[in-house]
């Protein structure tokens, strides 16, 4: 499940700003200067020594440096800049059988090696819940390692005032070409995350992502309509060279009908189209409901898998660990052991991928100190896998774990989160144009809109940024109040053809939230075009006076 | 963790605005202390403690604006921090927008603080487990839940003169069981400031005996139905709507809340005369702290919606000033009227309808009319002549909230709760609402 995740954040007096963003606000020049290495490393044996005397089987330590910086702006105005950090400790045992956890800001010895002992004491206050003993996958030993996230140009040095310059320059450029309303938003994330075990692991890693969002809202005073326009881009594991455009990332779409990006972006461009597109959505014609061939570009669909096929076949789900909150799943173990259960068509491949570049769960090691990996998860249509963590990997018959663990703080407890879940490339060759030719009656949906699923995964319903529609194999004209409603099995059988690898790309999502306390995970989806033949279609346009 | 006092943070607070050489300077420090217990599969599964203590330090050079923040507290870390935040409001660019941090004002405590609650350790937390996943045993089924408990302390000041401290606690409780072979599920949520408020035993009974009733679900067609909404199920739609309810979108035209030709709804019938919806920082059941942490400034009691009409709308300062209104700190809770009836009475009441335990994945689909999609999630009832008659299939639904308080039946007694999605302390009623629109079934239990 997305989740929307706001934390209120402190403003000196600038009214009241709602920002999803954890930590607190810190001076430009500490961004630069990481933790040392050896006073985590001593951080981290104070605590293990610790759980170790205390009674612990099993200790690892996550000591935790998350630097943000978020710029927002609002027409040509700069609304707030904004650093962020928040540091400190989180200790998970076993003992008795049973997992403890406590995290404390305070980063001595001392207090380190206290949190490690209440650790274990809530382990063995719980260890009399047990109905049988954690079971940890065996992972060998990393020793010192370390792992950063690939970048050329680092969003710390690059001056607030550029940063500040370029969203307003993209708010002008929206406004210019017909919006009434833009704003914009720049998140820069620095994530140290330092991870040691009992199991002989001290990894240091850091993590660097980018996210430019933005809306532009065209307002019809007359009639009293308006109509919004995000951004098209993605966020990404990369640095700010993200934000460099270069031409060859440019990607038309079918049609012609607008601009997408792949490997750089164009913030500038892309609000110029948005604000002339919001315009457009004003007159857009209301969507006849009924049954169409949709044809989803890769920006729109990655939502679609990552609700459908992401989360419905994480293990936890599976076997009830969610069941209270984000739920459970329709892909369960039976379906799997049958090794025919037909998840989509033949052409559906899914593969679960650690180590894609650019990435947003692109890492060099899981929060249980895994090495990251690629595995298959649907194979020629057919549920072939799971993914799992240390804890769960014998109950797939797996001997090791898939490096699924993470959490998104050191104080929060680590769990099962999804890598990245991609929908690999047609293997003919393909083109977005080509596809749309053999589509009598359909709709081709760009863009991230509103989603919902339920919580086993079966019923969905996917809005979108822009919706065209195709006549007879030709894009025609722009559509309004489109949604469509599947049922999942339903959905990725209705896969009739995909794209080739020259298409293929990434959508991703900075705040996948799950878990209770509800944690957020970055992770990132990828597709060519697709094509769904016979998918039911929504009016969604009401008035309310 | 200490949670500080009202003469520490007062101590760290003053040092810190006579550190500052800035025009103007706010400083927030918050601590809290929140455990933890969860568990599925009839175990648990994870238990947890949390501690953290920040000092936040926001300035302005006229208006240009810089913040930063510590997690020390000797003296030579206040002058750091201090010094950080002006550095970092010289480089800013100047905000046309910019408002000054308000003057000084009184603050008048609310009761958000409990000492049972303060005191909960982890034998409690396992305890409020233990009865669930033995009950659940019990009747061969199985939970999955989560309780947590936190103990917190802010403080605001600023340069002008405004001072304030208060302690929080609260306890949140959710709890699924579902039937051994997946046929039946049910839900219950529990939320209060004072644990002494909370029956784990009591809470736990409702999700058992909704799972034992919702097994064998049988499909209803989709359409527009009369449905008893719990409080849990009304909520986050609810929450969608207050968070339009801000003043300047309905000004310019982009919300649900602005008329044709340029103008807002204050003041329109815009819902059943029934609806009276208010915020009330000092409501006994759901108090809140008595100032807005963004901006400083004190909360009040204000309607939102009376007798159905649109009552205020949430100024910014800046907006305030250019409209020539008040500004006044955002609310913290909902508080919706509701009448005497059990949800139980509600459903006695009914000749025909589709009762809703929960709802699920709310997501805004059209802002024009706040049209929400989600779904119906572990027990729905058919209710016949007073009764529940069978348990249902889960829908999902397309429905605006504005619609829903349109098409009120009869509302039962408000409950306590917070939403899953929004920052909203709420007591809303059971609603029983006519032609809610359900477009499509759901096979999940």
């Amino acid at each position: 499940m997305e989740r929307r995740t706001f934390l209120k954040v402190s403003a000196a007096a600038g009214g009241a700003l709602l920002i999803p963003v954890f930590g607190e606000a810190i001076a430009e020049e500490q961004l630069i200067n990481p933790m040392a290495v050896a006073f985590k490393k001593s951080l981290a044996d104070a605590a293990m020594n610790a759980a170790t005397k205390a009674g612990a089987s099993y200790c690892d330590v996550r000591i935790g440096r998350y630097l943000n910086q978020f710029i927002t702006t609002r027409d040509l105005n700069v609304e707030n800049i904004v650093n962020t950090e928040s540091s400190g400790v989180g200790v998970r045992v076993v003992a008795n059988g049973a997992y403890g956890f406590v995290a404390t800001n305070v980063m001595t010895l001392d207090a380190v090696a206290d949190a490690a002992r209440q650790a274990v004491a809530i382990a063995k206050a719980n260890a009399r819940l047990q109905s049988e003993p954690v079971r940890l996958a065996p992972v060998k030993g990393a020793g010192e390692v370390a792992w950063a996230t690939p970048f050329t140009k680092d969003w710390r040095t690059v001056p607030v005032k550029e940063k500040a310059e370029m969203l307003i320059a993209a708010n002008k450029a929206g406004m210019d070409a017909g919006a009434s309303f833009m704003q914009s938003m720049l998140f820069q994330v620095n994530q140290q995350k330092y991870f040691a075990s009992t199991d002989g692991s001290y990894i240091d890693q850091d993590f660097h992502r980018l996210w430019v969002p933005f809306t532009a809202t065209a307002v019809d005073k007359a009639s009293g309509k308006f109509r919004t326009r995000d951004g098209l881009s993605s966020p990404v594991s990369m640095g700010y060279e993200f934000l460099d455009a270069k031409p060859q990332h440019k990607i038309r779409a079918a049609g012609g009908v607008t601009t997408l990006y792949n490997g750089s972006y164009d913030l500038v461009e892309d609000a110029r189209a948005a604000g002339r597109q919001a315009k457009e959505k004003l007159t857009a014609k209301s969507v006849e409901p009924g049954k169409y061939d949709l044809v989803l570009s890769p920006e729109h669909l990655f939502l679609t898998i990552h609700e459908s096929v992401g989360h419905a076949t994480e293990l936890d789900r599976v076997l009830g660990y969610e069941a209270n909150y984000a739920g459970t799943s329709f892909a369960t173990l039976d379906k799997w052991e049958s090794k025919k259960f037909q998840y989509g068509s033949k052409i559906v491949n899914f593969e679960a991928d650690k180590n894609t570049p650019a990435s947003l769960g692109c890492v060099g090691y899981d929060d249980e100190g895994v090495p990251a990996k690629r595995w298959d998860i649907i194979r020629d249509g057919v549920l072939v896998n799971y993914q799992a963590t240390r804890d769960q990997a014998h109950i797939i018959g797996e001997k090791e774990s898939h490096g699924c663990s993470f959490a998104d703080s050191w104080s929060s407890v680590q769990f099962q989160r999804m890598p990245n879940v991609s929908l690999k490339a047609g293997r003919k060759k393909l083109a977005p144009d080509e596809m749309v030719k053999d589509v009598k009656k359909g709709i081709y949906i760009l863009g991230r809109g509103s989603y919902s699923i339920d919580q086993q995964r079966y019923n969905f319903q996917f809005g979108g940024q822009l919706f065209y529609e195709i006549k007879d194999g030709k894009i025609t004209q722009p559509l309004g109040d489109v949604a469509y409603q599947a049922n999942t099995q339903d959905f990725w059988n209705a896969c009739t053809a995909m794209c080739d690898e020259r298409d293929w790309r990434m959508g991703g999502s900075f705040f996948d939230g799950k878990g209770q306390p509800s944690q957020v995970s970055a992770v990132s989806h990828g597709s060519s075009t697709t094509r769904f033949n016979g998918i039911n279609v929504i009016n969604t346009a009401r008035k309310i006076d | 963790m200490k949670i500080l006092n009202q003469d520490e943070t007062r101590r760290i607070s003053d040092k810190v605005l006579s550190l500052c050489k800035a025009d103007e300077c706010v400083v927030t420090i918050n601590g809290a202390r929140t455990g933890n217990v969860r568990y599925a599969r009839n175990a648990v599964s994870t238990a947890g403690l949390v501690e953290d203590t920040q000092l936040s330090v926001s300035v302005a050079f006229g208006k240009k604006q810089g913040t930063a923040s510590i997690n020390e507290f000797d003296d030579k870390s206040l002058e750091k921090v201090v010094r950080r935040a002006e550095d970092l409001a010289r480089l800013a660019p100047e905000n046309p927008e910019f408002m000054p941090t308000p003057d000084k004002q009184a603050f008048r405590a609310s009761s958000t603080f409990s000492e049972k609650t303060a005191a909960i350790d982890p034998e409690y937390r396992a305890q409020v487990a233990a009865y669930s996943i033995e009950q659940s045993r019990k009747n061969k089924l199985v939970a999955a839940g989560f309780f947590t408990d936190r103990t917190s302390f802010e403080t605001v000041a600023n340069s002008r003169g405004v001072f304030g401290y208060q302690q929080q606690t609260g306890v949140d409780f959710t709890c699924t069981v579902r039937t051994e072979d997946g046929r039946g599920s049910g839900w219950v949520r529990r939320d209060a400031n004072d644990v002494a408020r909370f029956d784990p035993r009591a809470a736990s009974d409702i999700a058992i005996e909704k799972a034992l009733r919702s097994v064998d679900a049988k499909a209803l067609e989709p359409g527009r139905y009369t449905v008893i909404l719990e409080p849990a199920a009304s909520s986050d739609l609810m929450a969608y709507m207050f968070f339009d309810f801000d003043a300047r979108s309905a000004d310019e035209g982009r919300s649900f809340l602005s008329k044709k030709g340029g103008k807002n709804r204050l003041g329109d019938k815009l819902f059943d005369e029934q609806v009276n919806i208010w915020a009330d920082p000092w409501d006994k059941d759901v108090p809140v702290l008595p100032w807005d942490s963004q901006n400083l400034l004190a909360r009040e009691r204000m309607d939102l919606i009376k007798d159905g009409k649109v009552a205020n709308m949430n100024y910014s300062q800046y907006w305030a000033k250019k409209q020539g209104k008040r500004a006044v700190g955002q609310p913290g809770n909902i508080i919706m009227a509701g009448g005497s009836k059990s949800t139980e009475e509600l459903i006695a009441g009914t000749k025909k309808g589709i009762l809703v335990t929960r709802t699920w994945y709310i997501r805004m689909v059209d802002p024009q009319s706040v049209l929400l999609t989600g779904l119906t999630r572990d027990g729905t009832f058919y209710i016949e002549n007073g009764k529940i008659k069978h348990p249902i299939k889960n829908f999902r639904f397309n429905e605006s909230p504005v619609t829903m308080l349109n098409n009120i039946d009869e509302l039962g007694r408000p409950e306590v709760l917070s939403g899953d999605e929004s920052p909203f302390q709420m007591l809303i009623p059971s609603i029983r609402v006519r032609d809610f629109n359900f477009t499509s079934l759901s096979d999940a239990v």
